[in-house]
């Protein structure tokens, strides 16, 4: 597999180095072997440029910022702060990392919105937490953070915890000038507040709004109902999970990222501790990865069991949502007894998983798996035969394949385009090789599509989950690499080399090698990144969470311009986020 | 009992018991919609929950009675009392038994389209008067769907009008002795209960306060009784709706001897309340524009050719 990858790369390098010779830049070897490039910020766009044009490139992926400062192991041409263009190309199932070093006195690179749209957010985002400019960004303002935060947050040298900062207090005259920040202005978003025929409304839906699905804000500019634009805004549910993976170990962080697609719940730990693992060199026993699947499969059917409730909801169907969420309490029930957890069970360590499957989980498990596709037929006729249903979703929010590409989207949004890309296919990840099941994918790229992909993956993860039960392997649950496992208690007691590591182990948590490492998986939403950089310490250097719902919500202007209010919410539903999935 | 008591015990009785019956049904449909959605509904405060509905009109009217400082105060508290005023004075024409009405008028099927019609004030006026943009949406919404739906609700009747030859309630009532309505005009008593539906704006017609879209729609800013007024006028209007269309479609209180009439118009009129509710469960919202295009474009014709039909019938048979 290494190989493979390898000869890939070769290829990629190869080839600029031939096609661009006057291109100056500079190979970083990194743990998951994905090409990385350094280059000059003067040769950038046009090098992405020529990537997306000329290499199939066709996503930007991620594009993150780090700050270098204080990294003891920097890679050869690191400056102050990093710019990292994560690049993803389908047709030739690669990827490609471009990184610009850049000067705390100069920090400023050209945008490339022109290249990919969906580097507005992502650039926003980077100025945001680390103040780098992006020249020639139309709307270069805070994202995540409020419109009055002082500084950039994740710098090294802003306060990760509330005790570095002044105690919070909020004044009358304070939260004045905060809500005073808030008031939408078109202006900046240059729109126009009348036309010749008519003076546009603008209607704050959200941050708390009924079908917003948590704290989202979208500003709409209406002609009547009809949605002339909108302008979404995030960050009211930002918690900073990458700043504060700075501050935890590596084991005890894991329970922050269960908290980032809280629908998802051990499916989040998955890329993060395969991450790890990668840059340790853990080797997880079969068992184990067997049982991630397992539980991974069964939270996917949770997340888009709740998918399924609340868009039949958002489009005015009081009913399915209590049967759906019926099932997907009987499936918590399963998970209960799994992990002792429900939504968060913070389940998956480094090296494997926390226990062993209690007795009994086969007669739990297959009793769900048993019973689901009758109801899956059930709330088939229920709601998705529903000619109501089927007339407020077939041929709204479309768009194609190309569109999904250039704004990031990933996932069912992106399959049901009738693009034929799943990770858990095309890139297997854990152990998902050694399974049997089937990618669905739908053409149209409507809302209904979106809706049927979700249903027929319910269908395909049932199937996976039945594999995991017929074929569970035996052995350990977890590996007996040092990192991972303490020492047996017993042998401490005798000698004070095992004592030593016992106790390091426990008190300081493992020591992770320098190292560069990304890990994507499918998951509920969409592709879900966790690009960890360790620099040897017993805490991540940088943790870039790369989430799925983030680039989605950035596109909802672009396919629902021209349509009604009830569109707008039916397409809101069929995107199927988390706030906590876009602001982290 | 001389008849200026037996009058007054049936205006009070009107009075208390639709007010009471809105009351009991909002516990009933929350019930209904638990058993019919796999849950139990509220079923802790008294015998099988009913202590609810008195918990909730308990609830409301110790509420602080609250006007928003931007909305327009006068319209603002006058809008939900309209909606109550013109549902109950509709009930005055309902006849609940031979001899059991508030009032016999000559002209109580129109005087009942009337009522329903001022309804719609209430909520363009409490739209208006909130001075919010959801408000302001939902009551742009409701004098859409209203106004158009009120005039298939008036036309679908006409059938029901031309074969009784009267628009007095009770004589409607009287000539279904052999038949009921709903075989003979079918095609009315489909129109006339949908445009029912929209006329109570209940789902999968409650685009004026559609939560999903409008927050809740022109009432967005009512709290406290004056949001209870709202409610309470809905259920009102859902029991109207009921009783109208088992009197006019289903022979009001005809039925075997063995039962009191009252029975017989109380159990049909229960029945289509459930149908109510079970609509609730059941069906989607359907988009504003699909909704209005629906009416146009089918009842409208539907109407038309039923009239139509049931004039042909009568000029030639001569009913």
């Amino acid at each position: 597999m290494a190989a493979v990858i390898n000869a890939a790369n070769n290829g990629i390098v190869g080839k600029l180095e031939r096609e661009l010779p006057d291109l100056a830049f500079h190979q970083q070897l990194t743990v998951d072997e994905i090409p990385t490039l350094w280059v000059s910020r003067n040769d950038l766009l046009a090098l992405l440029k020529y990537l997306k044009s000329s290499c199939h490139f066709e996503m930007l992926f991620d594009l993150a910022g780090v700050d270098e400062r204080q990294r003891v192991n920097r890679p050869g041409s690191a400056a102050d702060f990093t710019v990292v263009y994560h690049l993803m190309s389908f047709s030739a199932n690669t990827d490609i990392r471009i990184k610009v070093a850049l000067g705390q006195a100069d920090c400023q690179l050209p945008s490339c919105i022109s290249v990919w749209p969906n580097a507005n957010w992502y650039e926003r985002e980077a100025w945001d937490m680390f103040g780098i400019v992006f020249t020639g960004h139309p709307n270069l303002c805070r994202i995540l953070l409020p419109p009055t935060w002082q500084g950039h947050a994740l710098r090294k040298d802003h306060p990760a915890r509330a005790t570095e900062m002044e105690p919070f207090k909020m004044t009358d005259e304070r939260q004045d000038r905060e809500q005073e920040a808030l008031r939408f202005k078109p202006e900046d978003w240059g729109m126009k507040r009348k036309n010749e025929h008519t003076e546009f409304m603008f209607l704050n839906l959200g941050p708390n709004h009924p079908s917003v699905h948590g704290v989202f804000r979208i500003v709409l500019q209406l002609d009547g109902e009809v949605v002339v634009d909108a302008v979404p805004e995030i960050g009211y549910h930002h918690r900073g999970a990458e700043k504060m993976a700075e501050r935890q170990t590596w084991h005890t962080y894991i329970p922050y990222t269960d908290r980032i697609d809280y629908l998802g719940g051990v499916m989040n730990n998955l890329p993060y501790v395969m991450a790890i693992e990668k840059m340790a060199g853990i080797e997880v026993p079969d068992r184990a990865k067997v049982i991630r699947i397992m539980l991974a499969e069964l939270f996917r059917i949770s997340s888009h069991l709740v998918f399924y409730g609340t868009y039949a909801q958002d489009v005015g169907q009081m009913s399915p949502v209590f049967y759906m969420f019926a099932d997907r309490e009987r499936l918590f029930g399963i998970i209960e007894a799994i992990t002792g957890g429900r939504m968060h069970p913070a389940w998956f360590r480094i090296g494997g998983v926390a226990q062993d499957l209690p007795n009994g989980w086969e007669k739990l498990v297959s009793d769900f798996v048993e019973r689901m596709p009758a109801r899956m037929d059930h709330f088939d006729k229920m709601a998705m035969q529903n000619s109501i249903l089927k007339q407020r979703s077939v041929g709204i929010g479309t768009y194609t394949t190309a569109e999904a590409l250039d704004w990031g989207i990933t996932g069912p949004g992106l399959r049901a385009t009738g693009m034929d890309f799943d990770l858990r296919r095309d890139r297997p990840y854990g152990g998902y090789d050694q399974f049997d099941f089937e990618v669905p994918v739908f053409q149209n790229g409507d809302i209904y599509d979106r809706a049927r992909v979700r249903i027929e993956e319910i269908r395909q993860s049932l199937r996976i989950i039945k594999q995991c039960m017929e074929n569970m392997p035996a052995g350990p649950y977890k590996s007996d690499h040092r990192l991972t496992t303490p020492p047996p208690k017993e042998r401490t007691m005798h000698d004070i080399e095992t004592l030593i590591h016992h106790f390091l182990n426990v008190s300081w948590g493992p020591v992770i090698p320098a190292g560069e490492c990304s890990v994507t998986i499918e998951a509920t939403k969409g592709a879900n990144m966790y690009y960890l950089t360790s620099d040897g310490g017993t805490m991540s250097y940088r943790t870039r969470i790369r989430t799925p719902s983030f680039p989605h919500l950035q596109q909802i202007p672009l396919i629902s311009r021209g349509l009604l209010i009830a569109d707008l919410i039916a397409i809101i539903a069929s995107i199927d986020f988390v706030m906590a999935d876009v602001d982290r | 009992m001389p008849d200026s008591v037996f009058i007054y015990v049936i205006i009070f009785g009107t009075l208390f018991g639709s007010i009471g019956g809105a009351a009991v049904l909002v516990w009933f449909e929350r019930r209904l919609l638990g058993f019919w959605q796999d849950r139990l509904g509220p079923n802790r405060v008294g015998p099988f929950g009913i202590g609810l509905a008195f918990a909730d009109i308990i609830k409301l009217f110790t509420k602080e009675d609250w006007v928003p400082p931007f909305a327009d105060k006068f319209v603002f508290i006058f809008a939900p009392t309209a909606i109550m005023m013109a549902m109950l004075l509709g009930f005055a024409v309902v006849p609940y038994g031979p001899g059991l009405y508030v009032v016999d008028l000559n002209i109580a099927l129109l005087f009942f389209l009337g009522m329903t019609s001022l309804a719609v004030y209430s909520v363009l006026l409490g739209g208006l008067a909130s001075r919010n943009k959801f408000a302001l949406l939902g009551g742009l919404r409701s004098a859409a769907q209203m106004v158009s739906y009120e005039v298939f609700m008036g036309l679908s009747l006409m059938g029901v009008v031309m074969l009784s030859g009267s628009f007095s309630l009770v004589d409607i009532v009287n000539a279904q002795q052999d038949v009921w309505f709903v075989f003979s005009q079918f095609l009315g008593f489909l129109v006339f209960t949908i445009a029912g539906i929209a006329e109570s704006h209940r789902l999968p017609f409650d685009l004026p306060e559609a939560e999903h879209e409008l927050v809740a729609g022109f009432h967005t800013e009512y709290s406290g009784m004056k949001f209870g007024m709202f409610m309470v006028g809905e259920y009102l209007g859902v029991i109207l709706i009921s009783s109208m269309i088992a009197t006019i479609f289903f022979g009001g209180w005809l039925g075997p001897d063995f039962l009191p009439p009252i029975f017989w118009f109380g159990l049909k009129s229960f029945l289509l309340v459930c149908f109510f509710v079970l609509l609730r469960a059941a069906i989607p919202r359907p988009r504003y524009d699909q909704l209005m295009s629906f009416g146009w474009k089918i009842m409208l014709p539907l109407t038309l050719v039923n009239l139509m039909v049931t004039g042909a019938v009568v000029l030639w048979w001569g009913y």
